[in-house]
């Protein structure tokens, strides 16, 4: 292939590409410049892409009127304790499927595999009623119980934990280390990459659900942010720009999230899906 | 002997604490659930029964029979497959050439790409939502704007029945590709150099190398990409239930948006579960039929 | 030696950290309520106009507070229902006034009678007798009508007053040839939408002819006798004539093709007076009307469907003669006024229709007239369930998939069927 070819090809390769990089990052660029145009300058004709008049106003509104620290931290509350919670359930499990050979064992497992083909949907009628038996709704805990572990999450640290070289645990071990120590100690920090990754999974997952809290919390007061933006949709349809500011604080913690921790998760999902 | 230092252990019993709590939180709160709406999907169960048990009762497969006459549950079942035929191969289409593109080896800033397409799979739905009811608002949306250039009438493109599913497909496929593209880079990377080093000594063009090194390299990947991709758009429910609440002329209805309706909304809590196995029957023939297309394919 | 360290610290990292959620999440469990807290949930748009009301109701009852919780539309029933389920409901609500038999069968909101004798705001005669009436179930008033909405004739008054008519016919045999001549010289496309997704249309037809659509204490569907089916040959005679247009997906823009000739005549509610201002164009403006239904008997006046919202007082109340003040409040005139000048929502006390001057514009005096003659869809929560299969049911005889007859029977076997939990649990007396 001779020189002038492959310039072709390049430049034709790269004007796609950045076409694809401005429709994908596009939105977010317009969302937030439209948060900080002043009331009505989002709905004219020709659209309009930078503001005139840069203005914090809708972020005044919705901190100071709105009371959005509260969903903010309600979002945080309930997405780290999904987190936090899952992360040691799920790694504990995942050991034990990884590294112990127990009765039932296989069967355990290929339960837990087909049973990812069952839609979370049908179990979100009975769990509502159970839930509400128990005490929780309206409470932080039905938006977590349902989280506190997950198959997936097993999964996805068992394919980890196996790789993890059995001569480790046998010193330790012959240490005289007992079981607890081991997983603590020894299986977690090796893990860790992994662990991250799944943190990461969970934590974004537990942020941006939105039906389940919409279901469970019925006061607006343990509203998490997902569920108030659609709630704000209903309210102010007209108010583009505020809704736009409310996307933003939506969405911004997720993305900062996700820029500093990137690594992690892009392998996390190369992991979950090529067969070791 | 691959467990031998535990073998002095008491079978195991260790195995069983480690796995207690999250077996537990997984059967109390998966499993039973699971099993009581299958229960549920044999009774009336309504809002009468839900201020007072008593006044459900067992009716057999009377929720089922029913479902199937109803004109709207074939509505949301058209609705639903529409959204998967074009859906699921626009989403793996795209992320397939959006991977081959970032891999390519003419392509410098390769995870600067990889960043700016993944965005907005990490962003918040309900969020993306209110960014692409503006983009898709008839006379002062973007893509109308750009559209007019074009000399393209303005499109209803959310008040249209005709255009209210393309515009959610659009949407899902942008919101979705990154993440697939990933998992097919994965696989690309995992492609050995010199199958493609060899092609070339041959004398192949870019075509013949795709479709016969790249392409039967990543079936698996494929495989795979497709299995979820489907399983996740048939359970398409939130797009629909926040941009068009199933409408206009219940266009957009799908299953899980009737079985939401249903179930939350009227409370016709056994209907709802019904409907549930019935998605879960679907899921489950779809997966089977995928997979036998797949032959070599193994789950996960 | 190093990365021993290094593992030793994330360990301890991770306990203090589930130590942490552990405190917080307890410290979350604990809550207070306020008792002269009043929790008032309203709907969309209502719930942002009504805060502005509420500064005035805590000046003049201090020490109570008002907090109102907005509830998307679309969202409105399931939260309702959850919120029963899982204890959490408020202590006031705007419900829509098709919902109350429902909330009344849950046993979840409180009747009012005994409150409205002592109360020298509240009368039921500053009320329309049909919108009052939506609210009264088994002889027991449960909610107060906030605001209200009915259905009636939206037309073109230059066409219909080009036929030689000061106004809109009264009478539904004048209305129909009306709509002839319409189509038959070309005036217009068609004369009139009847759109098959909904099914006021045919519900007002039929009520207008007598048919009570249920029958037995609305044990049985009663689609067959003559009245119901006399109105729905009427009505399938709008498309057989090709007045009507078949499917409203040809109708992709109903405000453009309403002033493009495409049809002269919509049957709709008071929202459409707000969007046919903004979106008809300017040279329009002056040649559209409103007109109440037109009758099958031209001596009585033509019903038409009670809608709107009524305020409901949840059994969970805490404080109910606080609850009930803000309810007086709401429904005193010159608020009842204020809140027209917020929302655009058309008043539920008859007074504040002229405080607002709304007896002065046509558009709305029309609904004025119309609101005196309304009557409340049956009193059931299957209701809703019924219209559906009503809306089919027409749908299916229109596009002559069925003939009226098979229609009408198939429609009374499936509306039979709906209610056959209802006559369960009437005849186990649980109702």
């Amino acid at each position: 292939m001779n020189y002038y070819k492959i310039r072709i090809r390049k430049v034709i390769l790269y004007s796609v590409l950045l076409i694809g990089v401005i429709v994908t990052i596009a939105p977010f660029v317009w969302m937030i410049s439209a948060s900080l145009m002043p009331v009505g300058q989002a709905n004219q004709f020709p659209p309009k892409f930078w503001p005139e008049k840069v203005t914090f106003e809708h972020y005044q509104t919705l901190f100071s009127r709105l009371n959005v620290t509260r969903y903010f931290l309600n979002s945080i509350v309930i997405s780290l304790s999904i987190t936090g919670i899952s992360l040691i359930f799920n790694s504990m499990a995942g050991f034990a499927f990884a590294k112990y050979r127990f009765a039932g064992k296989q069967k355990l497992f290929k339960l837990l595999l087909s049973a990812m083909v069952i839609p979370a949907q049908v179990t979100m009628l009975p769990l509502f009623l159970m839930l509400n038996r128990m005490g929780f709704i309206n409470t932080y805990w039905g938006v977590i119980i349902p989280g506190m572990a997950s198959i997936y999450g097993i999964f996805l640290i068992r394919q980890y934990i196996i790789s993890i070289p059995d001569s480790l645990i046998e010193s330790a071990r012959i240490d005289g280390a007992h079981d607890f120590y081991i997983y603590w100690k020894i299986i977690l920090p090796v893990a860790k990459p992994i662990l991250v990754t799944l943190a990461l999974f969970t934590f974004m997952g537990a942020w941006n659900d939105f039906l389940w809290p919409l279901i469970v919390l019925t006061k607006d007061s343990m509203y998490t942010l997902p569920v108030v933006l659609a709630n704000l949709m209903g309210e102010h349809v007209q108010d583009t720009e505020m809704m736009m500011a409310g996307s933003v604080i939506t969405i911004l913690p997720i993305i900062i999230v996700f820029l500093a921790m990137q690594k992690y998760y892009l392998r996390g999902i190369m992991l979950g899906s090529v067969k070791e | 002997m691959r467990f031998k230092i535990f073998t002095d252990m008491p079978k195991g019993n260790v195995a069983y604490l480690f796995l207690a709590p999250a077996m537990t939180a997984i059967f109390v709160f998966f499993f039973l659930p699971v099993m009581a709406a299958l229960l549920m999907s044999f009774t009336d169960f309504d809002i009468y029964s839900l201020g007072d048990v008593s006044r459900a009762r067992f009716v057999g497969f009377a929720n089922y029979i029913n479902i199937f006459q109803k004109p709207l549950f074939w509505q949301a079942i058209r609705n639903t497959a529409y959204f998967v035929v074009v859906g699921v191969p626009l989403s793996v289409v795209v992320s397939l050439l959006a991977a081959m593109g970032i891999q390519s080896k003419l392509v410098r800033f390769k995870p600067l790409f990889r960043l700016s397409y993944f965005l907005p799979v990490v962003a918040t739905l309900v969020a993306v939502a209110v960014i692409w009811r503006f983009i898709y608002h008839p006379r002062f949306g973007i893509l109308n704007y750009i559209l007019g250039w074009f000399g393209i009438q303005e499109i209803d493109w959310l008040g249209n029945p005709k255009w209210a599913m393309p515009a959610l497909i659009i949407m899902a496929v942008w919101k979705g590709f990154g993440y697939n593209m990933i998992i097919f880079i994965a696989g690309l990377q995992n492609i050995p150099e010199s199958l493609y080093e060899a092609a070339d000594l041959d004398g192949a063009n870019a075509r013949q190398t795709f479709r016969h090194i790249t392409l039967p390299m990543l079936t698996q990947t494929t495989g795979f990409i497709t299995l979820t991709t489907l399983i996740g758009y048939c359970q398409f429910f939130a797009e629909p239930y926040i941009m068009t609440d199933g409408g206009p002329l219940n266009s957009t209805l799908s299953i899980v948006l009737l079985m939401y309706r249903e179930g939350f909304k009227y409370w016709r809590m056994g209907y709802s579960a019904a409907l549930a196995f019935i998605l879960f029957g679907i899921i489950l023939i779809v997966t089977l039929i995928q997979m036998r297309f797949q032959r070599n394919y193994e789950l996960l | 030696m190093k990365s021993r360290k290094r593992r030793n610290i994330l360990g301890s990292r991770i306990q203090f950290l589930l130590l942490a959620f552990g405190i917080l999440l307890l410290g979350c469990g604990s809550k207070t309520k306020d008792s002269r807290m009043i929790e008032f949930w309203a709907m969309g748009v209502e719930a942002r106009h009504v805060r502005e009301l509420l500064p005035q109701f805590e000046k003049e009852n201090p020490g109570v507070h008002v907090k109102v919780q907005a509830i998307p539309w679309s969202a409105a029933h399931e939260k309702l229902l959850t919120a029963y389920a899982g204890n959490s409901t408020p202590d006031l609500c705007q419900l829509g006034n098709t919902w109350i038999p429902e909330f009344v069968v849950l046993d979840a909101i409180v009747p009012l009678n005994d409150f409205l004798k002592q109360s020298k705001v509240i009368q039921a005669e500053n009320y329309f007798p049909g919108i009052w009436e939506t609210n009264v179930i088994d002889g027991q008033l449960y909610g107060i009508p906030w605001y209200v909405d009915t259905r009636l004739m939206f037309y073109r008054k230059d066409l219909v007053e080009a036929q030689g008519y000061i106004e809109l016919p009264t009478d539904w045999a004048e209305f129909f040839r009306l709509c002839e001549k319409l189509v038959e010289q070309q005036k217009t496309e068609y004369a009139i939408l009847l759109p098959l997704n909904g099914w006021h249309e045919i519900v007002v037809m039929a009520l207008q002819n007598g048919s009570k659509l249920l029958r037995d204490n609305g044990c049985y569907g009663d689609f067959e006798d003559p009245a119901f089916q006399k109105a729905l040959r009427f009505y399938m005679d709008f498309y057989a004539k090709r007045l009507c247009p078949l499917g409203m997906s040809e109708v992709a823009n109903i405000y453009q093709s309403f002033s493009d000739n495409y049809y002269a005549f919509f049957i709709t509610g008071p929202w459409n007076i707000g969007e046919f201002q903004r979106r008809l164009p300017e040279s329009m403006q002056s040649d559209w009307a409103t007109a109440p239904m037109p009758s099958f008997d031209p001596a009585i006046p033509g019903i038409s469907t009670a809608g709107g919202s009524s305020i409901v007082m949840f059994k969970s109340a805490a404080s109910k003669p606080d609850v009930w003040k803000l309810v007086e409040f709401l429904s005193r005139e010159d608020i009842q006024a204020e809140f027209f000048h917020l929302s655009g929502d058309l008043p539920a006390s008859v007074v504040a229709w002229d405080i607002a001057g709304l007896r002065d514009n046509p558009r709305t005096e029309a609904f004025y007239r119309q609101l005196q003659h309304v009557v409340p869809t049956p009193k059931i929560p299957e209701w809703e369930q019924i219209a559906q299969k009503i809306q089919q049911y027409v749908e299916y005889a229109v596009f002559g998939k069925m003939t009226l007859e098979e229609a009408t029977l198939e429609l009374n076997g499936e509306v039979n069927k709906i209610l056959e939990k209802r006559r369960w649990l009437l005849s186990k007396k649980q109702l």
